[in-house]
């Protein structure tokens, strides 16, 4: 039990914690400040497993960009969240008895694999090291990726825009 | 030594179910993405320590893009949600019936 494998269990416990607090809360304001601290806490998993650009990125863009906009987006639209019903107890019970199938057999699984007890040695790529592979090897990739966060922005922008027709509400509300 | 590879991928297993639980049980759109980018969160944990394991960047390149794949699924997610509010004033998927 080294001091790694102690930070790395607290981390999971943290992880795992607050990610079971965020999606069970009725306030969508408490589920996303929940989902940040979970962000955070892989956040520094990624820097236990010795990538301290994919921690930074993860703190940047997860925590920060993502779930700022999600904040956004919660306190823009007034949702009303008091009347969200859950399903009923009819429809858990096959949910949930498939769902600890598959976790027990997983788990099963993951346990007997031979190769994955091998333990994890410390390492650590260095930022340089690493943007080095990628635009050595991965650049086409890279020019991929790029083009799609360009579409996804021009798309956001057209989906945003008000449009000029009326909107179906106000036809069948309307005079309709 | 950190930890043996398989409590790794227990952790990321148990972060992705929560994923799917919230995206099956909770009945609102926000919500749903909030599942999706939990779900993703657990694939990149497991390609860093994958990554880790054999000691190949190529895992970490993955999550590079798992990243940017991330932030364009929830800003077209987001938009999609505010225009369907715009149409039905409402972000629970029961009430997306304009076409009965």
């Amino acid at each position: 039990m080294t001091i790694y494998s102690i930070i790395f269990y607290l981390l999971a416990i943290l992880i795992l914690v607050t990610t079971a607090l965020a999606i069970t809360r009725r306030d969508l304001v408490h589920a996303v400040v929940y989902l940040i601290f979970s962000f955070f806490g892989s956040a520094m998993l990624f820097y236990l497993f010795g990538a301290p650009f994919l921690a930074v990125l993860e703190v940047i863009i997860y925590a920060g960009a993502i779930m700022v906009l999600f904040l956004f987006i919660v306190i823009m639209l007034k949702v009303e969240t008091g009347g969200e019903r859950l399903f009923p107890l009819s429809q858990w019970l096959p949910a949930a008895v498939c769902g600890v199938v598959y976790l027990a057999l997983g788990i099963g699984l993951v346990a007997a694999d031979p190769n994955s007890h091998s333990p994890l040695k410390t390492a650590r790529a260095e930022p340089a090291a690493f943007g080095q592979y990628i635009f050595q090897k991965h650049w086409l990739s890279i020019e991929i990726v790029s083009l799609l966060l360009l579409v996804a922005l021009i798309g956001a922008l057209l989906l945003a825009r008000r449009s000029k027709k009326p909107s179906a509400q106000e036809t069948t509300e309307g005079k309709l | 030594m950190i930890v043996p590879f398989n409590h790794v991928l227990v952790l990321a297993g148990l972060l992705f179910l929560m994923g799917i639980f919230c995206v099956v049980v909770r009945r609102s759109l926000i919500m749903i993405l909030l599942g999706v980018e939990v779900m993703l969160n657990a694939a990149a944990i497991i390609l860093v320590g994958a990554s880790l394991l054999w000691q190949n960047l190529d895992g970490q390149a993955i999550v590079l893009f798992v990243f940017a794949i991330a932030a364009a699924e929830v800003s077209v997610g987001l938009a999609l949600i505010v225009w369907a509010y715009r149409r039905t004033g409402s972000v629970d998927p029961e009430n997306y019936n304009i076409l009965q």
